[in-house]
């Protein structure tokens, strides 16, 4: 997995990443909209992050807390340590229940421990309801941004894909036509459903049940009909009580697409009459997670997707340069912590800008999180040879002034005389897409010396004639 | 081999977090002078449509003016009087049977001004998908029960016993095909909020 070589296919269509780019950006453009209307914003995701943290100290507890409570409304409830036996244990409900036809609404933790392969492989259909996510799924691709995962492709695209699969004509690229398309299928699967899993924003613990945010109302269509609702999360998905909802809901639908709250925010508690509903708690790296001081905050994150909308870097290079479930300056942080030696590049896919540290509704410290994984990436040894080699040698030259002068007066003179195929031969990685600034003929320090000797000839000269120095303070300040 | 459950809360116990306290949320959120006008604001702006009446006796006139009622064939109503209601909820063993429905007309528990969103549950509803299965719905609510904002609504609900509630603010919709906006993905293309009546404090 590279994240620069990933990323290379994407810019390569230069209207394509320029589109996408826009596309995104509008999210972020209706975020800062949004926020700047409520006065109290900066308050909130304070509060929202010491929430977080508080709950992140006492999870654990917080957790039985929820167990307790989920199972006295009815729900029942399964704890899973990793993506695998999160699967089974999905798989063991459907089989019980003899379910042959699953819709699913968006669940980036399903999305994570790759659940519909898994199902599919047993002879359980599911289908994603969320347009988006419907759409790649039909694409068998991934997710490219958490809350938009179709963000990444244009309408003819679109156009193509429902022609094949749901017998549109192939110019019919209207917004409105594709959804309406999308819409009558998707009703369909709604009406034979035998179960639905949905993803899981919010757990409350003090009151047992969970909040599930969507647009489309798929979750309420999807749950509203078969008997099994199996809602999977996160074990950072609790928060301490249910009036903490009226931070965090407040703060996700502004800071993901700028709206005032999601059109749907279903509240469940307990099982739908007659019916079961089964909670999954999955770890799967979770509590790794939290034991690393450094980047326990990450647990934070609420998935609104603002650190992708601002990132200069997300986008320009798209989604599935990331390599992960989760893209973005969040899935650059939550990869490494999974496997360091895997997605190493990732901290590095970043200008450490600091923007998507501003948008965080819950305050995570991304951009010096990622600085962090950098240091321990390098630390650890697990850089290629090229770059471990080159660091190392630039670190031997800044440290000793000799070394760094004759290295200066190197490139300035050779420098300039060498061939150009020579100096952007193929190991000069900076030099793809870059060209070097003009080579000034003197050093920096020399350019100062001599402007310190010319300074003082003129201060001389002017003491000589009688005029006052005044001329010196423009001068002077370097 | 001990349970997948003790093995993460032990896991999750080894980590020395250090403590913070949880904060107290009260009294925090924006106030409008006039939550009424500001919630009918926000129900625009998501997308909805917002109508107010000064009394009940006004109710079945304002609904007959109503483009999504006179097209309408298939109408449920949990309100009472509604002249051309011809579905009824209680009779309807199957939810799927549902599918065909034009339009819903359902009460609001109460609303909030900040977000346009309107509180709904299934306390006394059999089939908790009729919120969002119809083709359009026309949501009912009592002007004097507008909240300002998310946290006065939440002060309000109390999850004490098992059930389904729902916070909906405009018209289902979808930005996921090319990030254009449109209006009716899964559920009801057409959002009206009818308010009723004098609002809070006067």
């Amino acid at each position: 997995m590279n994240h620069a070589a990933n990323a290379a296919s994407f810019v390569a269509n230069e209207d394509r990443a320029h589109w996408h780019s826009d596309s995104v950006w509008i999210m972020r453009d209706r975020r800062d909209r949004a926020a700047h209307a409520i006065p109290e914003w900066e308050t909130l995701r304070g509060l929202a992050a010491q929430i977080k943290s508080h709950t992140l100290s006492q999870l654990a507890d917080y957790l039985e807390q929820f167990e307790e409570n989920a199972m006295r409304m009815g729900a029942q409830v399964h704890w899973a340590r990793d993506a695998d036996e999160h699967n089974r244990i999905v798989h063991g409900i459907l089989e019980r229940n003899h379910v042959r036809r699953v819709v699913k609404s968006k669940s980036m933790l399903t999305e994570e421990c790759h659940l519909n392969q898994f199902l599919h492989k047993h002879g359980i259909d599911v289908v994603d309801t969320d347009l988006g996510e419907r759409i790649v799924q039909l694409r068998e691709e991934g997710p490219s941004h958490i809350v938009a995962p179709a963000i990444h492709l244009q309408r003819p695209e679109i156009a193509e894909l429902f022609h094949e699969h749901l017998g549109m004509p192939l110019d019919a690229t209207e917004p409105e036509e594709l959804v309406l398309a999308a819409r009558h299928s998707l009703r369909e699967y709604f009406l034979e459903a035998d179960a639905a899993i949905t993803g899981v924003n919010f757990a409350i613990a003090d009151t047992g049940g969970v909040v599930v945010c969507t647009n489309e109302g798929n979750v309420d269509m999807g749950t509203g009909i078969p008997r099994l609702h199996i809602a999977c999360m996160g074990v950072e998905k609790i928060i301490p009580r249910a009036e903490d909802l009226g931070v965090f809901l407040r703060l996700l639908a502004r800071s993901s697409t700028g709206q005032p709250i999601t059109v749907y925010s279903s509240h469940f508690h307990g099982p739908i009459r007659d019916g079961e509903l089964h909670m999954v708690l999955v770890d799967n790296g979770r509590s790794n997670i939290l034991k690393k001081e450094r980047f326990r905050r990450s647990l934070n994150c609420i998935r609104c997707g603002a650190c992708l909308n601002t990132c200069p870097v997300y986008r320009r290079s798209g989604g599935y340069s990331y390599g992960y479930t989760i893209s973005g300056p969040i899935g650059s942080v939550l990869a490494p912590a999974r496997d360091m030696k895997q997605f190493y590049t990732l901290p590095y896919a970043s200008s450490l800008c600091g923007s998507c540290t501003d948008v965080c509704p819950v305050k995570i410290d991304l951009h010096h999180q990622l600085l962090a994984w950098r240091q321990e990436i390098a630390s650890q040894r697990v850089l290629p040879w090229s770059k471990r080699w080159a660091m190392t040698l630039a670190s031997i030259v800044l440290r000793n002034k000799w070394f760094y002068r004759s290295a200066g007066f190197v490139v300035r003179t050779l420098l300039q005389r060498l061939p150009r195929s020579l100096v952007y031969s193929r190991f000069n990685v900076w030099g793809r897409q870059r060209e070097l600034p003009e080579i000034p003929s003197q050093s920096f320090r020399n350019w100062y010396r001599k402007q310190s000797r010319d300074e003082k000839k003129l201060q001389v000269r002017h003491r000589g004639s009688g005029a006052s120095a005044s001329i010196s303070p423009n001068t002077r300040h370097y | 081999m001990p349970s997948s459950k003790s093995a993460i809360l032990a896991a999750i116990r080894q980590s020395s977090v250090e403590p913070v306290e949880l904060p107290d949320t009260f009294g925090i959120g924006i106030v409008y002078d006039d939550p009424v006008a500001r919630f009918s604001e926000m129900v625009e702006r998501v997308g909805g449509d917002s109508l107010r009446l000064p009394g009940w006796e006004d109710f079945v006139d304002a609904l007959e003016e109503l483009e999504v009622y006179q097209s309408a064939e298939r109408i449920l109503s949990q309100l009472p009087g509604v002249p051309r209601a011809n579905v009824e909820l209680d009779a309807i063993e199957d939810p799927r049977e549902m599918n065909y429905l034009d339009l819903a007309i359902l009460p609001g528990e109460f609303a909030v001004a900040e977000n346009g969103a309107v509180w709904v549950t299934d306390r006394r509803i059999n089939h908790r998908v009729v919120y969002v299965i119809a083709e359009h719905l026309i949501l009912v609510v009592d002007a004097s029960q507008v909240v300002h904002n998310l946290h006065q609504a939440y002060q309000r609900i109390r999850f004490r016993e098992p059930g389904y509630g729902l916070f909906i603010s405009g018209p289902s919709k979808t930005a996921d095909i090319a990030a254009s906006l449109v209006k009716g993905a899964q559920g009801p293309r057409r959002h009206h909020v009818v308010l009723v009546g004098d609002g809070p404090g006067t």
